[in-house]
């Protein structure tokens, strides 16, 4: 009998066994999620939950389902901000929005937005440059306490001069704090960037396409996927993107696991925004 | 220096460093061997918001290829993998290796304690560990768990850093197998077998 539980290969068993029971049980699926940081985050769970061991865990998660809304907290990732990566917004800016300018309406998909924060910052890029009218931004996420977050759009006021600084850096052409009210330590974003922004429930792993747009951003999603699980995801961007449509990764993520790399060029290398090839 | 060896069959070699790290890593990743047997991994922590030069400025002094990690890279022997800013980084089954953008651990992202527990768990005793200079305490507890696991740990003696504090954290946390001088370390590290020998 082993001692040690988490680690070795009785954790493993185990960690496949809990992700088995909750995708069986509650249809999320986490079974193609990388494991290293899976078992780190599942580690805080057994100390939250007071389980000495997975096996423990998965018992009261079959058994209770309160037990399963907090244990997905723990195994979705919920750290976001407004402009994260301001070369990334500044990329799109000068290399993506001349293009989407062509089209009289625009759909984008802001996929894994957790709680928003992406959503509103490229619904803020849009305003910018006079395209939120036109636009239908699609932000989707399995956790539905995070989305829930998203559409209240409230975030922590002290986050907010470092977002004012991504954002400025991003090539804003306006003051970000056009775009929220400060109260009791919150800011609050304005409420009219929302009425373009369609917040939903959607799993990358498990659920298919659901609209034809112009752009995906999926950025620091596909990192906590293996990469069967990437290619599912990459394969989905590429049904749901137009002819010439573009695709925004994270800046450490590729497309190389995906059966359409050679179907993506590359638009802006070092920001990783890739453009659909038209293969007529 | 003499007397000092390693255990036979180190397969991955784990870094980490904070404050004065920089410096540190240009004198001690020189010391690893061409056509070295095992893989290496550093996280070095950066001020927020600055870009990475750090796999440049070290493959510049390094026989070995110095890259930093993509998402899923696999593991290759006789490379260095430097952490991305803003990252953790973590090695996974295959070996392959793995980013996260989970919490900052110890206010460190990328955590050294994150990637040496990873290492832990899929290297076990064929693991070495070294935790250089710095300010604060990450690493102590990724050190703790290098040993629990049966690897071989070192820690910079702190006299020898030029920020002794994150030596001392995990000295206080660990009792490692080596602590040695950052000369020292480089000695110990020339000794580490190639695969080409």
């Amino acid at each position: 009998m082993k001692g040690e539980g988490d680690d070795g290969a009785v954790g493993d068993i185990e960690l496949n066994l809990l992700v088995e029971a909750i995708y069986h049980t509650y249809h999320y699926d986490f079974r193609g999620y990388a494991r290293a940081s899976l078992r780190r985050r599942l580690k805080a769970a057994l100390h939250h939950f007071g389980c000495a061991t997975l096996s423990q865990l998965q018992s009261r998660v079959l058994h209770e389902a309160a037990v399963f809304g907090e244990l997905l907290e723990y195994l979705t990732v919920q750290v976001s901000e407004m402009f994260r990566d301001p070369g990334y917004f500044l990329a799109l800016r000068e290399k993506v929005v001349p293009l989407l300018r062509t089209y009289p309406s625009l759909k984008i998909w802001v996929a894994g937005c957790s709680t928003g924060e992406e959503a509103y910052s490229m619904a803020i890029l849009l305003r910018e440059e006079g395209l939120l009218e036109r636009s239908l931004i699609y932000a989707t996420d399995i956790n539905p306490n995070a989305l829930r977050k998203a559409e209240a759009g409230i975030y922590d006021a002290a986050k907010v001069p470092e977002y004012t600084e991504n954002h400025r850096r991003s090539g804003g052409r306006s003051s970000l704090s056009d775009y929220y009210s400060a109260a009791y330590g919150r800011a609050i974003l304005d409420k009219s960037l929302r009425r373009n922004i369609v917040f939903s429930d959607h799993s990358l792993a498990t659920d298919s396409v659901f609209a034809e747009v112009q752009l995906v951003s999926c950025r620091n999603v596909l990192i906590y996927f293996d990469r069967a699980l990437q290619s599912r995801a990459l394969d989905l961007f590429h049904e749901a993107l137009c002819r010439k449509g573009f695709l925004g990764i994270g800046l450490r993520e590729s497309l190389r696991f995906s059966s359409h790399a050679d179907a993506f060029v590359e638009v802006a290398r070092e920001d990783r925004i890739y453009q659909k090839v038209d293969r007529a | 220096m003499s007397g000092l060896t390693l255990p036979a069959a180190i397969e991955a070699v784990v870094i980490g460093a904070s404050s004065g790290g920089v410096e540190a890593l240009r004198r001690l990743l020189p010391a690893l061997p061409a056509g070295l047997a095992a893989s290496v991994f550093v996280v070095l922590h950066l001020p927020r918001g600055r870009g990475s030069l750090l796999a440049e400025i070290f493959g510049r002094v390094c026989a070995l290829p110095v890259r930093e990690v993509l998402d899923k890279d696999p593991v290759l022997p006789g490379t260095v993998y430097v952490a991305p800013p803003n990252y953790h980084l973590l090695l996974d089954s295959g070996p392959q290796l793995a980013l996260s953008m989970d919490e900052p651990v110890e206010y460190s992202r990328p955590s050294i304690t994150v990637l040496f527990e990873s290492a832990a768990a899929l290297y076990g005793p064929r693991l070495l560990a070294v935790i250089l200079t710095g300010a604060g305490a990450d690493g102590a507890e990724g050190l703790a768990a290098v040993q629990r696991a049966g690897g071989c740990c070192v820690v910079q003696l702190p006299a020898d850093a030029s920020v002794p504090q994150m030596p001392a954290s995990a000295l206080q946390r660990t009792s490692a197998d080596f602590v040695l001088t950052l000369e020292d370390i480089m000695s110990l590290f020339r000794q580490l077998p190639r695969s080409s020998a």
